[in-house]
């Protein structure tokens, strides 16, 4: 079992990294960059969406969809679910884990329109993974979230010191920068097998 | 005075607000399947069928959907076109299939498709909603073609496939990787940003929250603003 976790978790943190190569979630990643502490709150915000919401939506596309042949509902379905998930969860906080809401509450409402959780409950099922590889995948992924958030937002900390060309400033020195850290991942191509 | 009306609905989005330059959004396909031209324009013709549905069937129905819940409904409707494109394109091109993978249904939590919905159609009549869609579309599929001819040129020396350099000069394999795509988009964004600024017009800051669709119900930009004070 073990061996097929340590590959899962190097994919998901270096070589397939959600944001620097596969690109989902490039809306937060640009939007709450800018400081390492909000960079973190969003990702373990993140990460726990992708894990309930792997846990939810497996089961319904293996048990429910697959048996009554509607593999085409899948969009529909998985979208509705997190839009649920997230709603639920907020509420459960609130309600509950006061603490946690106000760390976390206010990311909540962006996840349901992430395409990294959306995409990573689809990813499962073209990758074959089964129930336990699928949720290990989930936090993979959303620990690489994580790890590509907060080593960027360091990154632009540094950037606002720096002098940059006029018409590079804001968004697009900030994509190059993006470019640069994606380049360094790519070093790590081939670990894990 | 009124054809330039409907005219202005439909140029809109293709310079002047260009929804991947100017607005910001839809920057996960962009820099995602942009490999290669023709991918660009797949991408970009399948996202603009479905905002031109969505478009029509939310600006039909902006009457009838209560507010609070408006979002599920709008993502709703917009699940129900991707997953009519998205039968169309497995049935009748396999290939672009193939190539835009996970991406195609994942034109659902697009923000281009929901922020219009939002900002135009749920606004909107009919006739004027269809013609954003159309107009926004045409500026998302020029983009990604235009974004995905550059990378293709470079990292593969081709142009749709058709050799252009590659017997005379090395192509850089690392524009088709995912370097390559925020480097481009990068080059890209500064450039619009320049053309911008010479007439005056503003640039697009760093915050891509301006224009998220999401942002009435998130309260992150308030945060990151009264942080900084």
């Amino acid at each position: 079992m073990l061996s097929n976790v340590i590959p899962i978790l190097l994919a998901g943190l270096l070589t397939e990294n959600m944001i620097l190569s596969k690109f989902l979630g490039i809306c937060p990643f640009l939007g709450t960059s800018k400081k390492i502490d909000t960079a973190f709150s969003m990702s373990v915000a993140v990460t726990l969406v992708m894990i309930i919401a792997t846990a939810v939506t497996y089961p319904l596309y293996a048990y429910v969809l697959t048996p009554l042949n509607l593999q085409y509902l899948q969009t529909l379905l998985f979208i509705l679910v997190i839009a649920a998930i997230v709603q639920l969860l907020e509420i459960t906080l609130k309600k509950y884990i006061k603490s946690l809401y106000n760390a976390l509450g206010i990311y909540l409402p962006l996840i349901t329109t992430n395409c990294a959780v959306l995409g990573i409950t689809m990813l499962n099922f073209t990758k074959g993974y089964n129930y336990f590889e699928s949720l290990v995948n989930a936090l993979a992924a959303g620990l690489g979230f994580m790890l590509a958030m907060v080593i960027f937002a360091g990154v632009r900390e540094r950037l606002d010191r720096s002098d940059i060309p006029e018409f590079l400033k804001g968004l697009p020195i900030t994509l190059i920068a993006a470019a640069l850290v994606s380049l360094s991942f790519l070093g790590f191509a081939g670990i894990g097998g | 005075m009124k054809n330039n009306k409907y005219l202005s609905f439909f140029t809109n989005g293709i310079i002047k607000e260009n929804p991947v330059l100017r607005l910001m959004l839809g920057t996960c396909p962009t820099l995602a399947v942009t490999t290669a031209a023709i991918n660009g324009i797949g991408m970009g013709v399948a996202a603009t069928l479905v905002l031109i549905g969505s478009n029509l069937v939310i600006s039909l129905l902006r009457n009838i959907i209560p507010d609070k819940v408006r979002i599920p409904a709008y993502i709703t409707i917009i699940a129900g076109f991707v997953t009519i494109v998205q039968m169309l394109v497995k049935a009748f091109l396999p290939a672009i299939d193939a190539s835009l993978g996970i991406y195609l249904p994942l034109i659902v939590v697009n923000c281009i498709i929901l922020g219009r919905a939002e900002m135009f159609a749920s606004k909107n009549p009919v006739l004027p909603s269809v013609l954003d869609g159309l107009g926004m579309g045409i500026g998302f599929t020029a983009t990604l073609t235009l974004m995905g001819a550059i990378r293709e040129l470079i990292g593969a020396g081709t142009l749709l496939g058709l050799p252009v350099t590659v017997n005379f000069i090395n192509p850089m394999i690392v524009m088709l990787l995912p370097p390559g795509g925020f480097f481009v988009f990068g080059i890209l964004v500064a450039v619009s940003n320049k053309l911008a600024s010479a007439k005056g017009k503003k640039t697009v800051d760093c915050n891509s929250c301006g224009n998220c669709p999401m942002k009435d119900s998130c309260k992150i930009e308030s945060e990151v603003a009264t942080d900084a004070q």
